[in-house]
């Protein structure tokens, strides 16, 4: 859970509060609690109070003024802001490293957002958008990818298809438009005889 | 920030931090900005394209250098065909180390520096590099230098695709992006112009600059746009 987070829990107003503001709806809460955008502790937080927090979609943020170096291990999503060294793990959940953000470290996420610089690899097993003006040097592993006209990019993109599990069991045919399996021996098809073989 | 922002917008002017947004310091004049404004757009065929992509027919999993930066439409096409993508903002780094300063194309010291920039990989690493016209601005000591790099990086059999316009120009000429539309389709946007090089890019001259890659085969559009693909010899 992030500071800020806790911070609005510690003002959150006692229940008696919320009667007063809606009398007639004493199910809205439970409504609230269904419609909250994360899994993340602000889903008990009714949801007036949560404004402040919209346009971040409840993550974690680390500001512009702060400067960390290590490990970052989240179980929510995560907006960075300022400087991170080290490494950032975020288990199903979004990355966002917004345009003053300066990431040097090796990122694996869901989905990984770029406004500001990294540096280091990332792995986004869902999606990585480099958006305008965003600087990004390393080498990408992930299953789609967004590069923004304005974007500075350095390194290698692996698109890396990920399976249905429903269809995992079915075999599908390749279409033009969708992205190609990752690259193995099994997959590869050389007519016997061909020029480039050694290759 | 956000007042500042608007207020710069207002008057037309960029801030600092806009300036720099991209480079690594300073700013850097002339460079052919994506965020430049576009002159012309035109998309057209390309039998060079649909060559070099021949050359890969029937395999996936290939390592393709794209030198002219990292556009979506590339990268798309490039990973749809089971590639893995590299990119390089090759004029970015050409104008960041050398600006408009031609004699400095002949320094050891800045050639040593621009390529371990822009193309420091290991040995035999790609089977194909699309140069497109990031050659044709080089200055011949710089240009000699970058070829070499680029037959060192690219695996034996693997090939180059360059592009050259009509040797005949004496002005500024038009720099360009490429964007991949189609195996034989590009979309070709110019984004400001550049003094043009000393090199001369008619046939004899593109010989002797790839004379060390096993084969040259060129295509001539009828704009008199010279598309050539190498192909770098075997071990």
């Amino acid at each position: 859970m992030s500071v800020w987070n806790k911070q609005r829990r510690e003002e959150e107003p006692s229940g008696p509060l919320n009667t007063t503001v809606k009398p007639a709806q004493p199910a809205l809460p439970v409504e609230v609690r269904k419609e909250a955008p994360t899994l993340s502790s602000m889903s008990n937080t009714p949801v007036g109070r949560m404004e402040p927090d919209t346009s971040r979609g409840g993550a974690a943020t680390i500001g512009k003024a702060v400067k960390i170096a290590g490990q970052i291990y989240s179980r929510e999503d995560l907006y960075v802001d300022g400087d991170v060294e080290g490494t950032i793990e975020l288990i199903e959940h979004k990355l966002t490293v917004g345009p003053n953000g300066k990431v040097h470290a090796g990122v694996k996420a869901r989905e990984v957002v770029a406004l500001g610089t990294i540096q280091g690899n990332v792995e986004a097993s869902d999606r990585i958008e480099i958006r305008k003006d965003a600087k990004l040097v390393g080498d990408i592993k992930t299953a789609r990818i967004i590069i923004e006209d304005g974007a500075y990019f350095k390194g290698s993109i692996d698109i890396v298809k990920v399976e249905p599990k429903a269809a995992a069991s079915q075999p599908r045919p390749q279409t033009a438009s969708a992205p190609a399996p990752a690259p193995s021996p099994v997959g590869v098809a050389v007519p016997a005889g061909a020029p480039d073989t050694k290759r | 920030m956000l007042r500042e922002r608007v207020k710069s917008f207002l008057r037309g002017t960029r801030s600092p931090e806009d300036a720099n947004s991209l480079g690594n310091g300073g700013t850097v004049p002339h460079v052919p900005s994506r965020q430049a404004r576009t002159q012309a757009v035109e998309t057209r065929q390309s039998r060079g394209l649909e060559q070099f992509f021949n050359c890969f027919r029937d395999q996936i999993g290939l390592s393709i250098l794209d030198l002219g930066g990292a556009y979506q439409e590339n990268v798309n096409f490039i990973t749809n065909l089971g590639h893995k993508f590299h990119s390089e903002d090759f004029a970015r780094i050409f104008h960041e180390t050398f600006g408009q300063d031609i004699a400095d194309q002949a320094n050891p010291g800045r050639i040593d520096y621009f390529l371990r920039q822009s193309l420091d990989y290991e040995a035999e690493q790609f089977d194909g590099v699309l140069a497109w016209d990031a050659l044709e601005y080089m200055e011949p000591p710089l240009l000699a230098a970058t070829v070499d790099r680029l037959l060192h990086i690219l695996k034996p059999h693997g090939y180059l695709m360059a592009i050259f316009h009509p040797a005949d120009r004496k002005t500024r000429v038009p720099c360009y992006t490429f964007r991949i539309q189609g195996p034989r389709s590009l979309q070709v946007t110019q984004t400001g112009e550049r003094p043009p090089s000393q090199q001369v890019f008619n046939n004899r001259g593109v010989e002797k600059i790839f004379q060390n890659f096993e084969s040259i085969r060129s295509f001539l559009s009828r704009d008199s746009m010279r598309e050539i693909i190498v192909r770098k010899r075997s071990a």
